[in-house]
């Protein structure tokens, strides 16, 4: 319990980019995005040019390209699909390395790909420079109704309570011998699955009660915190 | 007592012929009377499904009873009265990943003042002041999954105690604490209380954690108040504690009790 302080993203790191206000910084990648993906693919300078400014913004930051590139991964999904346009979009072929793929395809890929590049980079460069506490607090400067921040705070607090929650569980699992590789086994990763489930309803309710405790009033006006 | 009870003429809490039936039937509380007076500490002992959980919910009107009514400083728990009641009537809950619920520590405390209409300069004072009673000041920005159990529980008591409350509620304080945040617990109790003036009511298994904060201590069996007795005079009559499924911790001498100073 009580682990080392540790976030998955934030790093601390004290640069103006981790100073500057939530709210802005949330604005300004809200905007990136919408220009990155407004402008037309064909327009390779301008999409050097945003590159620039992220890896500018990042290394302002002391973001360094150990803690940028393995979060990256997360973009995996989308570059697989990527790659896979080029085989199957229509249209006219052409070779490379011997193999057929489609012109337009390959030219929707690569927008595809670089889109997803800086807009990934993006936000890893806000989650580094911003606790999720503070994206809270800019969501509220933005005027985020007080209901919907209640249930995103509560979220990002039980997040960790729960993941705890099952790491204990597969603990206990692992301790009797139980190895979730066979499928002779699924079944229990159902029902421990469902048991979670309860667990986390039941932990909701007496949540629910605590708040009640102090005086919360569903419904109110700006029940949350700093 | 005396004293106090002339200066105060009505008691912190006064519980009258309580029933409680739950929904499914499970007849939970019986008729508990239950007067405590401003200042006291007071220990609720009693086995599992005694019913100490459901009589503490209705201290602060959680539930509503059955048959019966609850007063807390003279203010008689009902609907319009709600948010006084609990202002007036903290109850710190066993575990405190249920009471700790927002992103930082600073935040959770500020959640009950903040419902009860406090903003600004005012709601930082206060949740400064409630960390600082008990002696969490530096972990106000903390994510509270970032402390330890121990500081975890004290934050817990500062999200109550930031309500200005005048009578505290604790389930099971002691429970999951190694033995060192156990006494560092019981020696912020007993200062709170001799500060604050607080009354405190305690829910507890541990029973020389009762002996050594509560003078008083009232034993809930099968949803009755069976008995109301020093805690000394409890814990050293081992006939009722038997009754009762009581029991010390191995080790512990009974014969300690005897004397005036356990």
């Amino acid at each position: 319990m009580g682990g080392p302080h540790s976030h998955f993203l934030y790093l601390d790191r004290g640069s103006w980019l981790h100073r500057a206000r939530a709210e802005r910084k949330l604005l300004g990648l809200l905007a990136f995005v919408l220009v990155v993906v407004a402008t037309p693919g064909a327009w390779w300078p301008a999409f050097c040019g945003y590159a620039v400014l992220l890896v500018a913004l990042a290394a302002s930051a002391r973001l360094g390209v150990r803690h940028l590139a393995p979060r990256m991964l997360v973009e995996t999904p989308f570059a697989v699909f990527a790659i896979l346009v080029p085989f199957v979009a229509p249209g006219p072929r052409m070779e490379i390395l011997g193999v057929a793929v489609s012109r337009p395809g390959l030219a929707d890929a690569a927008e595809l790909l670089v889109t997803a590049t800086l807009g990934v980079l993006a936000g890893l460069v806000l989650g580094s420079t911003t606790t999720p506490a503070q994206m809270l607090t800019g969501l509220e400067r933005l005027r985020l109704p007080a209901t919907l921040l209640m249930i995103l705070s509560l979220m990002l607090r039980y997040l960790e309570v729960v993941a705890s929650d099952l790491a204990r569980m597969r603990v206990g699992l692992a301790a009797r011998g139980f190895d979730g590789s066979s499928p002779r086994h699924w079944p229990v990763i159902a029902r421990s699955t469902g048991a979670l489930f309860i667990r986390s309803y039941e932990r909701g309710e007496r949540v629910h009660l605590a708040m009640l405790s102090r005086g919360y009033e569903p419904g109110a006006r700006g029940e949350r915190g700093r | 007592m005396t004293e106090q009870r002339g200066a105060h003429p009505q008691p912190a809490v006064d519980v009258r012929g309580v029933a409680h039936v739950y929904p499914d039937g499970h007849e939970a509380l019986r008729s508990v009377d239950l007067r405590i007076e401003r200042g006291e500490r007071v220990a609720l002992l009693g086995p599992n499904g005694a019913g100490k959980t459901t009589l503490v919910l209705h201290l602060n009107g959680i539930l509503e009873p059955t048959l019966g009514s609850v007063t807390v400083t003279g203010l008689p728990v009902a609907k319009a009265s709600l948010a006084e009641v609990r202002r007036r009537v903290g109850i710190v809950f066993q575990d405190p990943d249920d009471q700790l619920f927002m992103p930082t520590v600073e935040a959770d405390v500020a959640f009950g003042p903040r419902n009860a209409g406090l903003r600004g300069a005012e709601l930082d004072d206060r949740v400064a002041w409630a960390l600082e009673q008990v002696g969490m000041a530096q972990v106000a920005d903390r994510p509270p999954h970032h402390l330890s159990f121990g500081q975890r529980r004290r934050v817990a008591v500062a999200t109550v105690l930031a309500m200005r409350p005048d009578v505290l509620v604790l389930d099971e304080p002691s429970s999951n604490l190694d033995p060192r945040s156990r006494r560092e617990l019981a020696e912020l109790l007993e200062d709170l209380h001799a500060r604050l003036g607080l009354t405190l009511v305690m829910v507890t298994h541990d029973l020389p954690y009762a002996l050594r904060l509560c003078p008083r201590a009232v034993v809930l069996s099968a949803g009755r108040a069976v008995v109301d007795a020093p805690t000394r005079e409890i814990l050293a009559d081992a006939a009722l504690m038997e009754r009762h499924r009581l029991e010390l911790p191995e080790g512990f001498d009974p014969s300690l009790l005897a004397d005036g100073t356990a």
